[in-house]
C-alpha cells in the first residue's frame, strides 16, 4: 500500500471540496477499494470519507425512494420497503459478497467497485484499464468469467456488481454532486462500455461524488427479482445474473418489463432490446426466448466463455417465465 | 514418505532377527486393540479453550523483542535471469531495516529435498536466493525487513527488476511430449505390469477406455504459512513455524546454514491446517537468512498470494483408464496410466495409480505414472495426494463399467473383490470394504436409486446418486522416539516432537497414554510442537497417529521393568517380571492377581523418588513389508443438478469408512468430514489458474480460488466400521487423508445418474453441464 493522507467529511460540500484534489479518492466502505490499494492497483494520495453522509432512505410522497450513497448494502437489502416494493434490490444485493463485506459496503462504493478480472488485478499482467495502451492479457487468456457484450478489442472485462443489475432493472437515477454543483444521472448512463479507453470507466466529472440513488416510483416491481448463477453456492461472482420486472396483463400479455444482466458487460447491461421486443407481445416462453435471443444477437464469446450466452438465454427464460407464473 | 519405507527395508535384514515384533506374523497384537477405555470415547479436543480463548499462540504471533517484518517480492516470469535490480527507492522507504536480494543474501547450501534422505524436508532442492536465475514464476527475489509490516509491504512494491527472458516450459499440454517415468514413485516403482493387459483388453467382452484430467489445486489453509526466527547471541538458532515435520526442517536448515542440529530449535505448537503444505519452503529459509543479515528476530507471515506463489500444492494430471471386463463382472485387465505434470527440482509424480495397485482384482494389470517437467513452483503433497484424484479417475472408470453392463456399481466392486493384494500378493491385514459399501448402502438408501440417467427430476433440479471407494495406505514412520515420565503425584508426561494442526493429536496420545499407563485422562499430559523434546515423525501420509502410539508403546515397555526395578521386598509386586504385570488402576497389577497391585505414587514414594522417565524408539514399521495396509471407504453422494443452469448442488453426502479402530469418534468425524468438505471441492470448485503463457498463477486469493463455502456443504453423514487392524499400534489407522479420496468420483457419478453427463475433466463447473 502507498502511504495516502485520510479526511473524514462531515458534509457533501467539505467532501466534493476535498475530493476536487488530483489524485483523491473518496473511501465508501473500503470493501474493493482498499484491497486495489494493498495490491498497488490503486494508489491515491487522499482519501475522502464519506461514509459519514447521506445514510438516510427516505420514502417520498410520489412513491419514489431515496437512498443516501452512504447506506450499507445490509441496510437497503433489510429496508422493508425496498423488500416490499423492490423485492429485485434486496435479493441482489443478499446475492452479493458476504454478511460481513455488506455490513461495510456502502451503496456509492458498490456502484464504483472495479471489475474482478485477474488481469486488471496482477500488475505482472498486461491491463489496458491499469495502463492504458498496455494491452489486455485477457483477451487470449482466462477468460471465463468476461464479457459477452458490448466488449471491444482493449477490453473484456465484466462490471462485478449485483445490486447495480437491479439498480438498471429499476431505472434508478445517480444523484451527483461536486465543488460545480449537483445533477443527476441515469445509472445506466453513468458506467461506460470499454470502447477504446477501458481505463474510463463512468460518466463521473472530477470530483463528483455521488450522494444518493434514487428509485422511482414502480409499483409493478412488486413483482420481480434476481437470479444470480455461479460457480459456489456463495461468496462468488455472478458468471450470468437477471434482474427482472414484469407486469403482465390479464389476458396473458406483457403490459411492461424491465431487464437487466449481469455479469456479461463492462457495464450492468440493461436489456433494452429484449424489452422491446416483450412490450406488448404474449407472456410466454416462446416469446421469452425470442426476446433473450435478440439481446444476446450480437453476443461474442471469448476463449473460455462462450456457455455464457446459453446460460443468458436460459436464464433469461427461466426468470421470465417464474415471474409470469407468478402473476398469472 | 517412501524413502522411509526403502530405509525400512534397508534395516529389515537386521531388524527381522530382532525379538519377535509385536506387529509381524505370530506377534500378539496390540492389547489395547480391543479395550474400551480412554479410547474410543469422544473427548473433546484439549486445545480446543485455548484456540477459542485466543490463547494458543501460532507462528505468527510469538512475539519477540526487536523483531521486524518480512516482506517478499516475487518474479514475474518463469524462467531467466534477473537484468536489473533497483532497490534505492525501497531502501529510502522510513523503517526499512534490509533489503536483501541474491546481491547481498548469505551463501547457504540448497535444501536437502524431502526423500533423499529419511530427514530431509526441502520441498525443492533449487538454491534459495543464490545467484540471478529465476525458476519459477512466483519466486522469491528480494525481502524487505522493516520495522512494520506495513512499511514493508510498501516498499516492496517499490523494487524495480527487469528480467532476461529465457524460454520456459508452461505448458502441460506441449510438456507431455516429453514426458518421462520418474526413478520411483514415492520408492514404488513408477510401473508395474502383470500380464499383457492391452491384449486382454482388447478381447474383453466389455471394455472402458477413457481419459480423465484433473487440475492444480493451491493450498488453502485457514493460516497462511508463518514464521517468526532469530539468532541467539551464541549462533544457536531458533525457529517458531508452522510445520508438519519439526525434525526434517531441523535437519534440513542445519545443512543449509552448515550448523549442528543442537543448534537450532524449532517450535510449532499449533498449526492452523497443514494438509501436506505446511513444509520447508523459501520463506523460513530467507526469514532465516535476513535475520542473520540483519541482527534482528524477522517475522515472515505470508499473504494469500504468496502462500500461492512460494509454496506448492496438488499438481495436474492426465490419466488413462481402461477396464476389460468379462460376462460376469469379473476383471481381465486393469490399466492406470498417466502424466503428472512436475518440476526437476522436486519429487512429487502424484501417485494417482496407487489405488489401482491395491484395490480390484484383475486379471493382468499396466499401472504406469510419467511425469512431465514444467517451470512452475514445486507441487507438493496435498491430502491424499494421489490417491485423492487417482480414485477420481479408477472410481468413474468402474462406474462406466457397471453403468455400460446394466450392473449396480457396489455389485460390481463385490464381483471384483479380491482375496488378496492384487499387485503384491501380500495378505490384507484388515479389508471390510465390502462391509463399509453394505452399512453405507443400507443407511443412505442406495436402493432408492433408479439406474437410469435423468429419472429423478424436481422442478429445476435434476437428482442423481452416487458411489465410489475410498481409499488411502496405512503408513507408520520409523524413528520417532517418546519419553513417558511418571509422577509421585501419579501423572505421567509424555513427550514426542509431533504436530498438532488441529487433527486432534495431542487429545488422542493422551487418550492412548491414559489407557496404555492405567490412567485417568486428567493424569496424562502430552508435550509436542518442539525439537527439544525426543523426535517425532512429520506428520504426513496418515501416519503419525499410528508413528507415536508405536513410539509411546515402546517407552511404555521400557518403563515398566524400570518401574519394577524401584518396587523393594515389600511390594505386592516384588519378584514380579515386566511380562506378569500389567498398568491399570493408576499403577502396576499382576495380569491374574488383583491383589498384587501397586500404585505409582507408592512405588515411587517408597523408593524415594520424584519421578521416573523413559524413552525409546519406536521399533521399525515393518508391519508394513509384511501385509497389505490399507484404509477403505464408501462415499455416497446424492447432488441436484439444475436443468437450466448446469449448476450443482449436493444435496446429501455419507462417508462409511474402515480404518481400523477410531480413537476418538468426535476428532475421527471431524477429520472424516474435513477430508470430505474438501472433496467436494476437489469435485466442484477448485482449480489454481495456471497461465500456460507467463506460468503464473492467476488466482491467488480465496475470492477466485474458490474451496466451498458453507453453503457449499451439506450435512454430512460419517459412520465407520471400527473394526482393529491387528497389527497396527492400538488396531488403528491415521485417518487425515482417506476422507477426501473417493469424493470426486461419487460426485461425478452422481451428476451421471442425475443427468447422463459423464464429467471427465475436473472440477466439475456448470459450463460442462450445459
Amino acid at each position: 500500500m502507498t502511504p495516502f493522507s485520510y479526511a473524514r467529511a462531515g458534509d457533501a460540500a467539505t467532501a466534493t471540496g476535498l475530493g476536487m484534489a488530483e489524485g483523491a479518492k473518496y473511501l465508501g466502505g473500503g470493501t474493493n477499494l482498499v484491497d486495489l490499494m494493498r495490491e498497488t492497483i490503486e494508489r491515491p494520495d487522499r482519501l475522502v470519507d464519506v461514509t459519514g453522509l447521506s445514510r438516510m432512505i427516505a420514502e417520498r410522497d410520489d412513491g419514489s425512494l431515496m437512498i443516501g450513497a452512504a447506506v450499507r448494502n445490509t441496510a437497503v437489502a433489510e429496508h422493508q420497503a425496498v423488500r416490499e416494493r423492490y423485492p429485485v434490490l434486496a435479493r441482489a444485493i443478499l446475492s452479493g459478497a458476504s454478511g460481513q463485506i455488506r455490513n461495510m459496503a456502502t451503496v456509492g462504493g458498490n456502484i464504483l467497485q472495479r471489475t474482478r478480472c485477474a488481469y486488471f488485478y496482477d500488475d505482472a499482467a498486461r491491463c489496458n484499464k491499469r495502463v492504458p495502451g498496455a494491452g489486455c492479457d485477457a483477451i487470449d487468456g482466462f477468460n471465463r468469467t468476461h464479457a459477452i457484450l458490448g466488449a471491444s478489442p482493449a477490453c473484456v472485462a465484466t462490471h462485478p456488481s449485483d445490486m447495480c443489475v437491479a439498480l438498471a432493472a429499476l431505472g434508478a437515477v445517480v444523484h451527483l454532486e461536486n465543488t460545480a454543483g449537483a445533477r443527476t444521472l441515469p445509472l445506466v448512463d453513468l458506467h461506460r462500455l470499454p470502447m477504446g479507453r477501458p481505463e474510463v470507466e463512468t460518466l463521473l466529472e472530477p470530483g463528483e461524488l455521488i450522494t444518493a440513488i434514487e428509485l422511482p416510483p414502480l409499483p409493478w416491481a412488486v413483482r420481480s427479482t434476481y437470479r444470480k448463477v455461479r460457480d459456489r453456492a456463495s461468496y462468488a461472482f455472478a458468471l450470468v445474473s437477471v434482474a427482472a420486472v414484469l407486469d403482465r396483463s390479464g389476458d396473458g400479455m406483457v403490459r411492461d418489463v424491465r431487464l437487466a444482466l449481469g455479469g456479461v458487460a463492462h457495464k450492468p447491461w440493461r436489456a433494452f432490446a429484449a424489452e422491446a421486443a416483450l412490450r406488448g407481445r404474449p407472456a410466454s416462453e416462446a416469446c421469452f426466448r425470442a426476446a433473450a435471443e435478440a439481446e444476446l444477437a450480437d453476443a461474442a464469446p471469448l476463449r473460455d466463455n462462450g456457455f455464457k450466452i446459453e446460460l443468458a438465454r436460459r436464464t433469461i427464460v427461466a426468470v421470465l417465465n417464474e415471474l409470469a407464473g407468478e402473476t398469472a | 514418505m517412501t524413502t522411509i519405507r526403502d530405509a525400512a527395508q534397508k534395516l529389515m535384514q537386521t531388524a527381522i532377527g530382532l525379538a519377535p515384533e509385536r506387529w509381524l506374523p505370530g506377534g500378539t497384537p496390540d492389547p489395547l486393540i480391543g479395550r474400551h477405555g480412554a479410547i474410543g470415547s469422544s473427548v473433546p479436543r484439549i486445545d480446543g479453550p485455548r484456540k477459542v480463548k485466543g490463547e494458543a499462540r501460532f507462528a505468527a504471533e510469538v512475539p519477540a523483542g526487536n523483531m521486524v517484518y518480512a516482506a517478499l517480492v516475487y518474479s514475474t516470469i518463469a524462467r531467466g535471469r534477473i537484468a536489473t535490480l533497483d532497490t534505492d527507492a525501497t531502501q529510502a522507504v522510513p523503517g526499512v531495516v534490509l533489503v536483501m536480494t541474491y546481491r547481498n543474501a548469505p551463501r547457504m547450501a540448497p535444501p536437502a529435498l524431502f526423500m533423499s534422505d529419511p530427514r530431509a524436508a526441502g520441498a525443492s532442492s533449487l538454491p534459495v536466493m543464490q545467484d540471478d536465475t529465476i525458476h519459477w514464476n512466483g519466486e522469491p527475489i528480494a525481502v524487505i525487513l522493516a520495522e512494520t509490516q506495513e512499511q514493508a509491504d510498501h516498499a516492496a512494491t517499490l523494487v524495480r527488476v527487469t528480467y532476461t527472458k529465457e524460454t520456459a516450459s508452461t505448458s502441460f499440454d506441449a510438456a507431455t511430449a516429453q514426458a518421462h517415468r520418474p526413478d520411483s514413485v514415492l520408492g514404488e516403482p513408477a510401473v508395474i505390469e502383470i500380464g499383457n493387459a492391452e491384449a486382454a483388453l482388447a478381447e474383453a467382452a466389455h471394455q472402458i477406455d477413457r481419459t480423465y484430467h484433473t487440475p492444480r489445486h493451491s493450498h488453502a489453509a485457514i493460516e497462511p504459512h508463518a514464521a517468526t526466527v532469530w539468532w541467539e547471541a551464541d549462533g544457536r538458532l531458533v525457529v517458531h513455524d508452522a510445520t508438519q515435520m519439526l525434525n526434517g526442517t531441523r535437519w534440513t536448515l542445519a545443512g543449509i546454514f552448515g550448523l549442528k542440529e543442537e543448534q537450532i530449535r524449532i517450535l510449532s505448537p499449533f498449526v492452523g491446517g497443514g494438509f501436506g503444505g505446511k513444509t520447508l519452503w523459501n520463506h523460513q529459509i530467507l526469514a532465516i537468512a535476513a535475520s542473520r543479515l540483519s541482527g534482528r528476530p524477522v517475522r515472515v507471515s505470508l499473504s494469500r498470494e504468496g502462500v500461492f506463489r512460494v509454496s506448492g500444492g496438488r499438481t495436474t494430471t492426465r490419466q488413462r483408464v481402461a477396464l476389460g471386463a468379462r460376462a460376469d463382472g469379473t476383471l481381465s485387465a486393469l490399466i492406470h496410466t498417466g502424466i503428472a505434470a512436475m518440476t526437476a527440482y522436486n519429487n512429487c509424480p502424484e501417485q494417482f495409480s496407487f489405488p489401482a495397485r491395491h484395490l480390484y482384482a484383475a486379471d493382468s494389470f499396466k499401472l504406469e505414472q510419467k511425469v512431465a517437467d514444467l517451470d512452475m513452483v514445486a507441487n507438493t503433497f496435498m491430502r491424499a495426494p494421489g490417491e485423492s484424484i487417482g480414485t477420481f479417475a479408477l472410481e468413474s472408470a468402474i462406474d462406466e463399467l457397471a453403468d455400460s453392463m446394466g450392473l449396480d456399481p457396489i455389485e460390481l466392486r463385490r464381483r471384483i473383490e479380491p482375496v488378496k493384494d492384487p499387485t503384491s500378493g501380500h495378505a490384507f491385514s484388515a479389508r471390510h470394504l465390502l462391509d463399509a459399501y453394505a452399512r453405507g448402502a443400507e443407511r443412505f438408501g442406495w436402493s432408492a436409486r433408479n439406474p437410469t440417467p435423468r429419472a429423478r427430476r424436481e422442478g429445476e433440479w435434476l437428482i442423481g446418486m452416487g458411489v465410489a471407494t475410498a481409499t488411502y495406505p496405512y503408513y507408520r514412520m520409523p524413528g520417532g522416539a517418546a519419553r513417558i515420565t511418571l509422577t509421585r503425584e501419579g501423572q505421567a508426561r509424555v513427550a514426542m516432537a509431533s504436530h498438532e494442526m488441529g487433527m486432534g493429536t495431542a487429545t488422542v496420545q493422551v487418550q492412548a497414554a491414559a489407557d496404555r499407563l492405567g490412567l485417568p485422562i486428567a493424569h496424562v499430559t502430552f508435550a509436542y510442537g518442539d525439537t527439544a523434546l525426543p523426535p517425532g515423525t512429520i506428520a504426513g501420509g496418515s501416519s503419525q497417529t499410528a508413528s507415536i502410539a508405536a513410539a509411546v508403546t515402546a517407552a511404555s515397555e521400557k518403563l515398566v521393568p524400570a518401574l519394577l526395578k524401584l518396587v523393594g521386598n515389600d511390594s505386592p509386586l516384588a519378584g514380579l517380571r515386566a511380562g506378569d504385570v500389567e498398568a491399570r488402576d493408576g499403577g502396576l497389577g499382576h495380569r491374574s492377581l488383583p491383589e498384587r497391585f501397586e500404585s505409582y505414587a507408592s512405588i515411587l514414594s517408597r523408593a524415594n523418588r520424584d519421578e521416573i522417565s523413559a524413552e525409546a524408539e519406536a521399533p521399525m514399521p515393518l508391519e508394513v513389508q509384511k501385509y497389505a495396509m490399507h484404509s477403505y471407504g464408501a462415499q455416497f453422494c446424492e447432488v441436484r443438478v439444475n436443468a437450466v443452469t448446469g449448476e450443482t448442488r449436493i444435496s446429501r453426502f455419507l462417508g462409511s469408512f474402515d480404518a481400523g479402530r477410531v480413537l476418538n469418534p468426535r476428532t475421527a468425524a471431524s477429520q472424516f468430514r474435513g477430508g470430505i468438505i474438501m472433496g467436494l471441492g476437489l469435485a466442484l470448485t477448485e482449480e489454481t489458474l495456471f497461465d500456460a503463457r507467463t506460468g503464473r498463477i492467476m488466482n491467488p486469493s480465496l475470492a477466485d480460488y474458490h474451496v466451498p463455502v458453507h453453503l457449499d456443504v451439506p450435512q454430512i453423514d460419517v459412520i465407520w466400521t471400527d473394526s482393529p487392524d491387528p497389527h497396527a499400534p492400538l488396531g488403528a489407522h491415521g485417518i487425515g487423508e482417506i476422507g477426501i479420496t473417493g469424493v470426486g468420483a461419487a460426485v461425478a457419478n452422481a451428476v451421471y445418474n442425475a443427468t447422463g453427463r459423464r464429467i471427465r475433466d475436473l472440477p466439475i463447473t456448470l459450463d460442462k453441464l450445459l
